[in-house]
């Protein structure tokens, strides 16, 4: 084979980039059902709202209810709660929001039951701030769901909701 | 075999091989000698190799969304063809894969038939695969009952109720096969079970079919025992892999045909009404690649004797080897065994054709008839032919006719030398 042989692509080159290309392609297209079928189906995602009635709930009382599986907390806060809620300096704390933020109406609360480390459920009215505490791995959080002391790196999480009525919620 | 001198070029490579010779494995796979006129019947053992992987992958996903209760098993089907992403092209797959797999070991074993690969020095593998075949019938059966439709729920009653027919014990072990007193929740869930493991068992029987294919090599065409590595033989690759690749795509596009166009056609509409214990559908037959055997098993009129033929017409497969008496292994030199082998062609096609039809009137009469001439061929017709056919001139190298005419009278073995050297 001389030097220019070596160059140029001749025609035999062409066919196996060719058929090894169109392979690929035809592999990946193959492949890809067998890998989204276990993404979260139409079932799953038919339940990814829930409303919640909401009437109930007194002042100071917390609610859990089960969304895509996992549990959220709705809170109707205390005039105290609130208060020390959005009295915190924002540089105090390891992943700054604003409690206005987080609850739209200040009263309510709603947020993921689940520990922002790992994954865990906290209780309810305990640990430093008497919010909540999980006791996994000793996250403790404020009245405004905020980490303040402990593993977990962020605030747990808001999730989308809306009030309907004066009495529910949708949450998704 | 020439591979135990093979070495890695790499040193990682040398110091893996010298613990574990993959790479041997792997060299004897890309150099393994194979005749060179190979033709494209032979390269449904690659194509095979396909299905099994296509039905193990997709079965293994239809599992982590099948639901195996009585109570919940057909309304998870349901939900894998309506909610899973891409569940019912994976379902297709799946359940027009169970037949395209029976296609392509249907095509392997009259390709085996007509040139002889049964022979010695090849029983093992024919053996193998005999039991590959019986474990393949098991499994699809198992797996068409899953679904737990009309089809599913009946087609398990009437195959187990099979085993009521042995004398004295029959009850006691069709009770154990279900599991209590008919098809029912046990005998869904133990179904799923082995379902999910014999294939499994067929793939460990496939790698040991190729091993022993291995040993002594490929049949060919011509039939005749070939030097190896020689002028005779190419390297498995790249030849026969591509040639192999080819074909696989030629089988993919009936295979998507299937799937995609008519993906019920090959089922029965019945498997779309829920298992009900209390009917019966008006016209209960097994799928398209049972129905020869299930025509065996009608036509004879006795429970157990029927029962017995339906095995029988698998076991003198197993024992074909020694049925055939001919030395000669290729048809292309057997003239008489050439027109027997596609009366038996016609034979088993015409079975089929009866076991879809209602077990009455003339379509029984024709039944009966294929069934004894199935027995005939083996029992009767082959062994005889063996000794009084008289076969054609066979050449001595597969490069020879190419070269010289075919077959070049010159060069040929008489037949009857090879007789005696045999």
């Amino acid at each position: 084979m001389s030097e220019s042989d070596k160059k140029k692509p001749n025609r035999r080159d062409f066919i196996l980039t060719a058929t090894t290309a169109a392979g690929a392609v035809g592999v990946g297209a193959a492949a890809w059902p067998l890998i989204d079928q276990m993404n979260p189906d139409a079932s799953v995602k038919a339940l990814a709202s829930t409303e919640v009635d909401i009437s109930g709930v007194e002042p100071g009382q917390s609610i859990t209810v089960l969304w895509r599986g996992k549990p959220v907390f709705i809170k109707r806060r205390t005039k105290a709660e609130i208060d020390s809620a959005r009295s915190v300096d924002l540089k105090d704390l390891k992943h700054p929001e604003k409690d206005e933020d987080r609850a739209k109406d200040p009263e309510w609360l709603v947020m993921l039951g689940v520990c922002t480390h790992l994954g865990c459920v906290p209780l309810t009215d305990k640990g430093d701030y008497n919010a909540w505490f999980c006791p996994c791995h000793g996250s403790h959080y404020d009245t405004s769901g905020r980490i303040r002391k402990g593993p977990a790196p962020t605030n747990m999480e808001v999730p989308k909701y809306v009030f309907i009525n004066s009495s529910t919620i949708k949450i998704g | 075999m020439s591979d135990h001198d093979y070495q890695p070029s790499s040193k990682l490579g040398k110091w893996f091989n010298d613990r574990l010779p993959l790479l041997t494995l792997s060299n004897h796979l890309q150099e393994y000698p194979t005749p060179k006129n190979l033709n494209y019947w032979w390269t449904f053992g690659g194509i095979l190799t396909f299905c099994l992987i296509t039905q193990i992958v997709t079965g293994i996903i239809l599992g982590m969304h099948y639901i195996a209760h009585a109570d919940l098993a057909f309304e998870s089907v349901e939900h894998i063809m309506r909610d899973v992403n891409y569940g019912w092209l994976i379902r297709y797959v799946h359940a027009n894969g169970a037949s395209m797999f029976f296609l392509a070991v249907y095509i392997h074993i009259f390709r085996s038939l007509y040139y002889g690969s049964y022979k010695s020095p090849r029983e093992v593998i024919w053996i193998i695969g005999m039991i590959i075949y019986f474990l393949m019938m098991a499994t699809a059966f198992m797996g068409y009952v899953l679904p737990w439709g009309q089809m599913s729920f009946w087609g398990a009653t009437v195959i187990t109720n099979l085993f009521s027919a042995i004398p004295f014990i029959g009850e006691s072990v069709t009770n154990w096969l279900w599991g209590g007193y008919s098809v029912d929740n046990p005998t869904l869930t133990r179904f799923f079970s082995l379902h999910y493991l014999l294939p499994f068992l067929i793939l460990g029987l496939v790698i040991l079919h190729i091993w022993a294919l291995h040993v002594p090599g490929n049949n060919n065409p011509i039939g005749i025992d070939i030097k190896k590595p020689s002028k005779d033989t190419v390297p498995f690759h790249p030849y026969i892999v591509i040639k192999d690749l080819f074909a696989l795509l030629l089988f993919l596009i009936v295979f998507a045909f299937f799937v995609f166009y008519s993906p019920n056609i090959l089922g029965h509409a019945d498997n779309y009404i829920e298992a009900d214990p209390l009917v019966t559908p008006a016209h209960i037959v097994p799928e398209w690649y049972l129905l020869p055997f299930y025509a065996i098993l009608r036509s004879v009129p006795d429970k157990l004797l029927g029962v017995i033929a339906m095995f029988a017409s698998i076991f003198v497969l197993v024992i074909l080897p020694w049925l055939d008496t001919s030395k000669v292994r290729s048809a292309i030199f057997r003239p008489i065994y050439k027109q027997f082998y596609w009366f038996l062609v016609a034979d088993v096609l015409i079975l089929g054709y009866m076991g879809a039809m209602p077990a009455e009137g003339t379509y029984l009469i024709i039944a009966r008839v294929a069934t004894v001439y199935y027995f005939l061929h083996f029992l009767v017709i082959l062994p005889v032919l063996g000794r009084k056919e008289k076969t054609l001139d066979i050449p001595l190298s597969i490069t020879e006719p190419v070269l010289g005419g075919y077959p070049n009278q010159a060069t040929t073995k008489n037949n009857q030398n090879i007789k005696e050297k045999l």
